[in-house]
């Protein structure tokens, strides 16, 4: 099933929630929407769950526009930031909640939440309630409930959010697993951009209630069309260049060709990753390390210019023994193309 | 040490359970034994065998009960709805819901009898020309005075409001209606399938608190001039006082086993799940024996 959002549009008083907001998901992927805080992203969502209504603009589902159609009659399952369950039903009352309100007899009902907790990873908790349970089966359960009415759209707002750091890998891995298992198209409501990344077939992110880009996670890390997209996936440095105006900059002594805005001309900022960036001991260098953290295969090193500017430099951990904090430096940039931002004033 | 201070919380407990329990006990016990010890006549039940052939006890308290039952569904009717839609779709609405709701404290019953009454005597002069002539005389049927459930409805309303209020902000009633939408229940059915179950307990707190109200309220049943169970034991006791305190003997016991009636119901929760697994189990053990 295809979901596509056409100019969307939604204001709560004075704030714009969602400003024009055009993205499609395509049947059977799992599309990231990827953006900081207030951006819009649980106001898009919850348009498609149909909690919400545009002030302007469509969704469609199957090139059909179900605005019109109530939340209950829309075939998507949801699972909630917040836990959802609920807390008078067991764990397997709460997976055949859906089927009751079907009519769906009680045999039949029992089989199949047996089976979606079976799916979900929990056969043996069926008759736990919801507060006998650890916040990661909570979501599990919660997560077998929107299945179980064999949905066309799962939806996901940041459902691992609420939990530690160990069962959020974990969970957001049987995700994945499971909708690619099922092949259900859905959406996954997330800010964290190492989640989007690591489980999605596409990330969209999201600005101030708009689309920003929508690539794969491979695509918007190495080549981010906007400056904004660049900072908010991954790490990046800004160093200051000067763009000449015929495709390409100076910037720390070299000449390096420009990716997209290639007449701009002037001070420009020059977006380059940790990883491009490159750092030799050398005594007449004019920068200077300033510190070091070891994350085992690299160690990122912050090197500081000689007119002041950081730089964060990702380097194979074998080549920084003799990159230690005070050691005299020289970076260099790849010969790449470099996305840059014209300076704002 | 840690025995030590443990010993002096115990000991504390002990008295301000014991001079808890002579506060209540104390006349509790003088009472009864007022009822059973009669002078003249050593000890005597007559009291409290008197109380069933009594004139008036029956009728007066099935016509309290009555009245309580009409006035728990009137005020949980006018409150669920209305405490639900401010959360839900209109969070603005709450403060004024609470100030509404909190407005018969600050009104005295006597002042509000006094309107009360003040209506049911103008009313009917000025309307007896005209059908609602007849609702002013129905209202004050005095085998079922309308005219009290009213009253008493808007007596419990701060009651029912606190504990309903409570019993709401211990469960995400937005979620548990969209996580209920979202499998597919209509609004109506994801009020009654989701969000009250999950109230029970409030919702039998708010029902005994009326029911409490009701069961104690003298003023206005009295100056309206009607005759549930409050007034027709102030009315005895004039007349017989071993009498009229057996009767608030039992009306104390009463209400008592009342309040554990519906302690019990709200706390079924916890019962729910034996229920549960009572059922459970014989489907169970064909599927283990099968597999
Ligand atoms: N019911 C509402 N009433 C008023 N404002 C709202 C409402 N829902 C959302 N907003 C506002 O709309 C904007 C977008 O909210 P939304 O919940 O979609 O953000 P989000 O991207 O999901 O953020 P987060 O990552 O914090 O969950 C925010 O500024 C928020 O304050
Ligand atoms: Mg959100």
């Amino acid at each position: 099933m295809t979901v596509e959002f056409r100019s969307l549009h939604k204001s709560f008083g004075a704030t714009k929630a969602l400003d024009g907001l055009d993205l499609t998901a395509h049947q059977g992927e799992l599309l990231a929407l990827l953006g900081p805080s207030g951006c819009g992203k649980t106001t898009a969502l919850r348009m498609l769950a149909g909690f919400e209504h545009p002030d302007s603009g469509q969704v469609l589902v199957d090139g059909e526009d179900i605005s019109e159609v109530p939340a209950h009659r829309r075939d998507a399952g949801m699972v909630f930031q917040s836990y959802s369950l609920f807390p008078h039903l067991t764990a397997a009352d709460n997976v055949a909640f859906g089927l009751r309100m079907r009519k769906v007899g009680a045999a039949e009902r029992r089989a199949r939440a047996a089976e979606l907790l079976e799916l979900v990873g929990l056969p043996q908790h069926a008759d736990r309630y919801p507060h006998q349970m650890s916040g990661g089966q909570q979501q599990r359960v919660a997560l077998a409930r929107a299945l179980a009415l064999r949905p066309k759209v799962l939806l996901l707002d940041e459902p691992l959010s609420a939990l530690d750091a160990k069962v959020r890998v974990q969970l957001r891995e049987e995700i994945r697993r499971l909708q690619q298992e099922l092949a259900i198209t859905t959406v996954f409501v997330t800010h964290d951009q190492e989640e989007a990344l690591s489980t999605a077939d596409r990330v969209a992110v999201m600005r101030d209630g708009r689309l920003e880009q929508c690539a794969s996670p491979a695509e918007l890390y190495d080549t981010p069309s906007t400056a904004f997209v660049a900072e908010f996936v991954g790490t990046m440095n800004r160093l200051p260049g000067r763009a000449t105006g015929d495709g390409t900059v100076e910037v720390l002594g070299q000449r390096l060709p420009v990716r997209g805005a290639a007449d701009t001309s002037g001070a420009v900022d020059v977006l380059v990753r940790p990883e491009a960036v490159d750092a030799t001991a050398d005594e007449d260098g004019s920068a200077r390390v300033t510190a070091t953290a070891f994350h085992g295969a690299v160690t990122r090193l912050t090197v500081t210019l000689a007119d002041g500017t950081t730089v964060k430099a990702d380097i194979p951990s074998h080549r920084a023994s003799d990159l230690a904090a005070g050691a005299a430096a020289t970076v260099t940039l790849p010969e790449r193309p470099v996305l840059i931002e014209a300076h704002a004033a | 040490m840690a025995r030590l201070t443990n010993r002096r919380i115990r000991w504390w407990r002990g008295a301000v359970g014991l001079i808890a329990g002579l506060y209540f006990l104390v006349p509790l016990a003088c009472s009864v034994l007022f009822t059973v010890d009669v002078p003249g006549q050593g000890f005597t039940l007559s009291s409290y065998t008197g109380i069933l052939s009594a004139s008036g006890f029956t009728s007066s308290l099935l016509l309290t009960l009555e009245l309580a039952a009409a006035t728990i569904v009137l005020v949980l009717g006018l409150l669920v709805p209305a405490l639900l839609a401010a959360r839900l779709g209109a969070p603005r609405l709450r403060p004024l819901l609470e100030v509404v709701c909190s407005l018969p404290l600050v009104v005295p019953s006597v002042a509000l009898v006094a309107g009360y009454s003040g209506v049911l005597r103008w009313g009917p002069q000025y309307l007896s020309r005209t059908p609602l002539f007849q609702t002013f005389v129905a209202v004050q049927n005095a085998s079922f005075p309308v005219v009290l459930v009213l009253a008493y409805t808007v007596m419990s309303l701060p009651l029912a409001y606190r504990a309903l209020d409570a019993g709401l902000r211990a469960v995400d009633v937005r979620t548990l209606m969209e996580a209920a939408r979202s499998c597919g229940a209509s609004p109506v059915r994801a009020v009654f399938q989701a969000v009250l179950p999950n109230l029970r307990g409030a919702l039998m707190n708010a029902s005994f608190l009326t029911l409490a109200l009701v069961l104690g309220e003298y003023t206005v049943g009295a100056l309206l001039g009607f005759r549930p169970f409050a007034v027709w034991i102030v009315g005895i006791g004039g007349s017989q006082a071993q009498l009229s305190v057996a009767v608030s003997v039992l009306s104390l016991l009463l209400t008592w086993a009342l309040l554990l009636v519906f302690a019990a119901a709200g706390r079924s929760r916890t019962r729910i799940p034996r229920r549960a697994r009572a059922k459970a189990a014989p489907a169970l053990v064909p599927q283990e024996s099968a597999s």
